[in-house]
């Protein structure tokens, strides 16, 4: 499948790969550039790929509050949640993005590769509401604009008031002449937006964004410095460090489900039952240039106490950076194990998440 | 993508110049754009015996690994240290100072020539 900005990409030079079916922008020029230009200045993502999924009707809230581990129905309108959902047995699915754009419209973003399973899910879990989802992937482009210019950038296209649009939040915008749905969120560890538009609009809010951007160092960016700055931020990413075997808690992320919230929701049973998961996930640091990557085996003195799930030489910090799911014994920042780096044991060390945070 | 008529090229992507019996190797720069931008480059040792067509070191870039293979044997006789210190002159310029080592060579195996190359990379 094709974003509706394929042709631009052609245009500007893009190298392209598969992602889920889709044919997306790898890098345009040099990902070590473009991973570059969005941590000091801005860089400009086609996310078309991913999964827009419309919750709407009286019961949107409960609906999404029973399909999902977060409670949907706490978040204002206006705001977003990061959240998860999971099957039964209490296994991620997907991570997502939920927006609440009324009190009772609610726009779920879902990963490329899970929207379909998303989509069907959200459909069989609303069927004893009042509510209907409607899968927008279609017809609708997303394009985020992340980065420390990325304010300035938007600013000059739009009459929306950005310093009142919080991180995760969402508002309706006219952008560059174009109508929008404005998101102050992203996937880098830097400040952004996020737009969604139209797919017949995307080259229109393309172009704008790339000329308001120019005199500011943005440059348009490709999944290749996707991966390495959200891994720098110490982001999970759905096939890697999140599965359908594992749940929130194993990748630390426990805090999203939110058993206190009243009724039932898909996995509440399972996952009450598996809060104390066997192997936790953990940031590695390296030394050298020799980066441990996804699937590359964990050692202690010799045995085998766990697996890498996602590995690069950092390029903002110039060493190697890894996740990885480690025994618990071995999860304490400090703890010295080695990563078997196809056949030579390179030595790294347990540290916090995440490797960078702005300044 | 520039593919020089001088040089020979193999199936791995990799070029090779022969001067007498020295024989230059690099990769290519469809090997440097596949790739993306390299970020660490394995080579082997001054005095050590490469086999044609057997892995004698290593090139990773921000996504992936590759193995370098030696598309000729003997002994290698220079390293391009430069390339060691900085692995992004492999993206910049491939078939010049971007070159990864030299090694003297008895007999040069079955090469491409750049029209036969050029064939190859548009078969991928």
């Amino acid at each position: 499948m094709k974003t509706a900005l394929h042709e631009v990409h052609t245009g500007l030079g893009a190298s392209f790969t598969d992602f889920a079916g889709w044919s997306m922008p790898v890098r345009y020029s040099s990902e070590l550039a473009e991973h570059r230009a969005v941590r000091e200045a801005a860089g400009l993502f086609d996310l078309s790929h991913m999964g827009e999924i419309e919750v709407t009707g009286p019961e949107a809230a409960d609906a999404l509050d029973y399909a999902f581990v977060g409670k949907l129905s706490a978040v204002k309108p206006g705001r977003a949640r990061y959240t998860m959902m999971c099957n039964a047995e209490g296994g991620v699915l997907d991570d997502l993005v939920v927006y609440r754009l009324a009190d009772e419209r609610y726009l779920v973003v879902a990963n490329a590769g899970n929207a379909a399973v998303v989509s069907a899910e959200l459909t069989a879990r609303a069927r004893d509401f009042d509510a209907e989802v409607t899968d927008r992937s279609a017809e609708t482009s997303l394009i985020a604009v992340q980065g420390p210019a990325a304010a300035e950038i938007v600013g000059k296209l739009t009459d929306a008031d950005l310093s009142s649009l919080k991180y995760y939040a969402s508002t309706p915008a006219v952008v560059g002449g174009q109508d929008a749905l404005l998101a102050r969120t992203g996937y880098t560890g830097e400040d952004g937006f996020e737009l969604y538009v139209p797919g017949e609009r995307a080259a229109a809010v393309w172009r704008v964004l790339t000329e308001a951007g120019e005199p500011h160092g943005l440059l348009p960016a490709g999944l290749a410095c996707r991966d390495t700055l959200r891994l720098e931020a110490g982001m999970p990413l759905y096939g890697n460090e999140l599965s359908a075997e594992l749940t929130p808690f194993h990748a630390g992320l426990g805090r999203v489900v939110k058993f206190e919230k009243p009724g039932d929701f898909v996995g509440r049973a399972a996952l009450d039952t598996r809060r104390d998961p066997d192997r936790v996930l953990v940031g590695l640091k390296g030394s050298g240039r020799r980066a441990p990557r996804h699937g590359y085996r964990l050692l202690a003195g010799g045995e085998d106490v766990g697996e890498i799930t996602s590995g690069a030489l950092s390029p903002t910090l110039g060493y190697p950076i890894a996740m990885a799911y480690v025994r618990p014994a071995h999860a304490e920042p400090g703890t010295a194990l080695s990563a078997d780096v196809r056949g030579r044991e390179e030595p790294v060390e347990v540290v916090s998440l995440p490797f960078y945070r702005r300044s | 993508m520039r593919i020089p008529e001088n040089l020979s090229y193999t199936k791995e992507h990799e070029w090779v110049r022969l001067d007498g019996d020295v024989a230059t190797v690099g990769v290519t720069a469809f090997a440097a754009e596949s790739l993306g931008d390299v970020v660490f480059v394995q080579l082997p040792e001054a005095g050590d015996t490469v086999t044609a067509g057997e892995s004698c070191g290593e090139i990773e870039s921000t996504k992936s690994v590759s193995e370098l293979f030696s598309p000729v044997s003997g002994e290698v006789t220079e390293v391009n240290q430069s390339v060691v210190d900085g692995p992004e002159v492999v993206n910049a310029d491939p078939y010049d100072q971007g070159w990864l080592f030299r090694v003297r060579t008895a007999d040069l195996p079955e090469l491409l020539d750049a029209a036969a190359y050029a064939a190859l990379t548009q078969e991928d």
